[in-house]
């Protein structure tokens, strides 16, 4: 692996050397290293199109990393990985997409994540997406479809700050009784990048329970649109906010849908695009800072 | 060490000049704790956010050591030596106080863990120097955050409008004792207050009116003027 390939895999996964637990890494359209370990397995599916991954029941903080780096111009790719989450678990799972490309055709990565989880499993999963290099498009289209069992949770923390020319990101998820979903998104677009995000939730069973947070910021021309939708079928609790800032020339769009069909349903959304607040740049700028560092860090604060 | 000179603010109000500040002129020394007093409007804030640069003037003049200033940006006049506690502090959604107090003192040569500045206004450092700037801190709570960050920049002169202001009087003393702190360490200070127990830290007293300065003078004679105004007020049903 060559120094590029190193600082992506640092990026996406802030991984400095190959990691202990269970891994997968997959590095220009193929699976170059794989790791099981007792109580995870990654079996790598015969087409070479992505993996399978058995994690067992009763497995306690152990970690599987999933990294994926494209540093070919031209390297256009669909992966599939699906991870079956036994009873009681209680994991980390690290994914994340980092592409360079310098050369003058497009590179793009389409990876569908289908999450099983069983009774009573814990997941927290950690997902980033980054672009560098100033050759053509960098584009990542993730798909994550979740399954929740009665009383999983599952904490999903996306990132995608800067880079990517083109994403369409879908995440669909069920919860049956008293299962968790936290979903935590962060996007930055610039130049004329375009990201487009999209939920939706099912809430099935009774009290489970789905918080749906998107930040974002969208400057120079760039594009950005977020759509979800969140159905409580059951006593329930949905909260979906969409909280934007907008500068330069972006545009940003924002449909939050809540679906109430249970009369005990307790759906929330919110949705607020708006520039940086006046008084908040005067504040740092009286503590030294000249207007530009005071976006920066302001912008930094609302992205971490 | 600050010198205003006939400093005017006017605006438009209806096809109409209105001043908000008109023909304001006073000195600062260095060493020296001004208070600002008046009724709700009579332009202190104004004032303040004058001589921070925060509002252009209309006409008049604003000397810093000397330097005019008139002209200068906000983070010019903030890299000079003049900090500046909002009367309302301001929310940063993501930003820790970390963040602000760190950002705040950059510039300061006599470095201290900010930690010690939060102590200074009564904050349990430990628990607050991880939390966010949102709506999970308390008017309170943000207001001497605000004071601790100003108290941070270790800057020459220090403004500070209505600091009391969502302060319970539990803290009250505390508080105090952080002003007269800065004093003895030679600080020069221009706070806004109605507080007769802030009054009292006073080496002068300003006192302004309907846009412009009424009074100005040594706290000692002042203070008594300020009390017997207000008495008067009260009866009046002004206040
Ligand atoms: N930009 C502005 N436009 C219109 N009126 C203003 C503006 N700024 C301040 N004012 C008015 O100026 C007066 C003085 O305000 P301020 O300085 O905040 O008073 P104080 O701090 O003494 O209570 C008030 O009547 C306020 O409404
Ligand atoms: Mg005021």
């Amino acid at each position: 692996m060559g120094t590029i390939e190193k600082d992506l895999l640092l990026a996406v996964s802030d991984l400095h050397q190959i990691p202990s637990g269970a891994f997968s890494i997959r590095e220009n359209g193929k699976g170059v290293q794989v790791n099981s370990t007792e109580n995870i397995q990654i079996i790598p599916k015969g087409e070479g199109n992505g993996i399978d991954i058995y994690i067992k029941e009763n497995t306690k903080n152990e970690s599987v990393h999933i990294p994926v780096i494209i540093s070919k111009s031209g390297i256009e790719e669909l992966v599939y990985n699906d991870f079956y989450i036994g009873k009681n678990s209680d994991v980390l799972i690290v994914a994340g997409c980092g592409i360079h490309n310098t050369g003058d055709s497009k590179s793009s990565h389409d990876g569908i994540h289908r999450f099983h989880l069983e009774e009573g499993a814990k997941v927290r999963y950690v997902e980033k997406h980054i672009g560098v290099g100033s050759g053509a498009e960098k584009v990542m289209n993730p798909v994550t479809e979740i399954e929740m069992g009665e009383r999983s949770e599952l904490t999903m923390e996306t990132t995608q700050l800067g880079g990517v020319s083109y994403s369409e990101r879908e995440t669909f998820a069920t919860l049956e009784k008293q299962a968790k979903l936290v979903i935590k998104e962060k996007i930055l677009t610039s130049e004329n990048q375009v990201a487009k995000s999209k939920f939706r939730v099912e809430l099935v069973g009774k009290d489970s329970s789905a918080d749906v947070v998107s930040r974002s910021v969208a400057r120079d021309e760039s594009y950005q649109s977020f759509f979800s939708s969140v159905v409580g079928r059951a006593e329930c609790f949905g909260h979906v906010e969409c909280d934007a800032i907008i500068m330069d020339k972006a545009k940003i769009s924002a449909t939050p849908e809540i679906l109430a069909e249970d009369v005990d349903s307790k759906l929330v959304h919110e949705a607020v695009v708006g520039k940086i607040a006046g008084e908040q740049l005067i504040k740092l700028m009286t503590l030294g800072l000249c207007e530009k560092e005071a976006e920066e860090l302001i912008i930094k604060g609302f992205l971490s | 060490m600050l010198r205003l000179e006939n400093v005017s603010y006017k605006i438009e109000e209806n096809g109409k000049e209105r001043y908000i500040l008109k023909n304001v002129s006073f000195e600062v020394a260095k060493g020296e704790t001004i208070i600002i007093t008046g009724h709700n409007g009579s332009g202190k804030s104004t004032l303040m956010k004058v001589i921070m640069g925060i509002i252009p003037v209309s006409s008049g003049k604003i000397y810093f050591n000397d330097v005019d200033i008139t002209e200068m940006t906000i983070s010019d006049r903030a890299k000079l030596g003049i900090a500046y506690a909002f009367q309302t502090p301001v929310r940063f959604k993501g930003l820790k106080v970390n963040d602000l107090l760190t950002t705040a003192q950059k510039t300061n040569s006599k470095l201290m863990e900010v930690c010690n500045y939060l102590s200074k206004v009564g904050l349990c450092a430990r628990d607050y120097i991880n939390r966010e700037l949102d709506d999970s801190l308390s008017g309170g709570e943000l207001k001497r955050i605000e004071i601790a960050t100003t108290f941070a920049r270790g800057a020459e002169l220090n403004l500070f409008d209505e600091p009391e202001a969502g302060i319970d009087l539990w803290s009250f003393d505390g508080l105090i004792s952080a002003f007269n702190e800065n004093k003895d360490e030679g600080g020069t200070n221009i706070i806004i207050s109605h507080q007769e127990k802030i009054m009292g830290i006073a080496d002068r007293i300003v006192v302004m009116d309907n846009a412009e300065v009424s009074m100005i003078g040594n706290a000692t004679e002042i203070l008594p003027q300020v009390k017997s105004i207000r008495v008067c007020a009260k009866l009046k049903g002004d206040e």
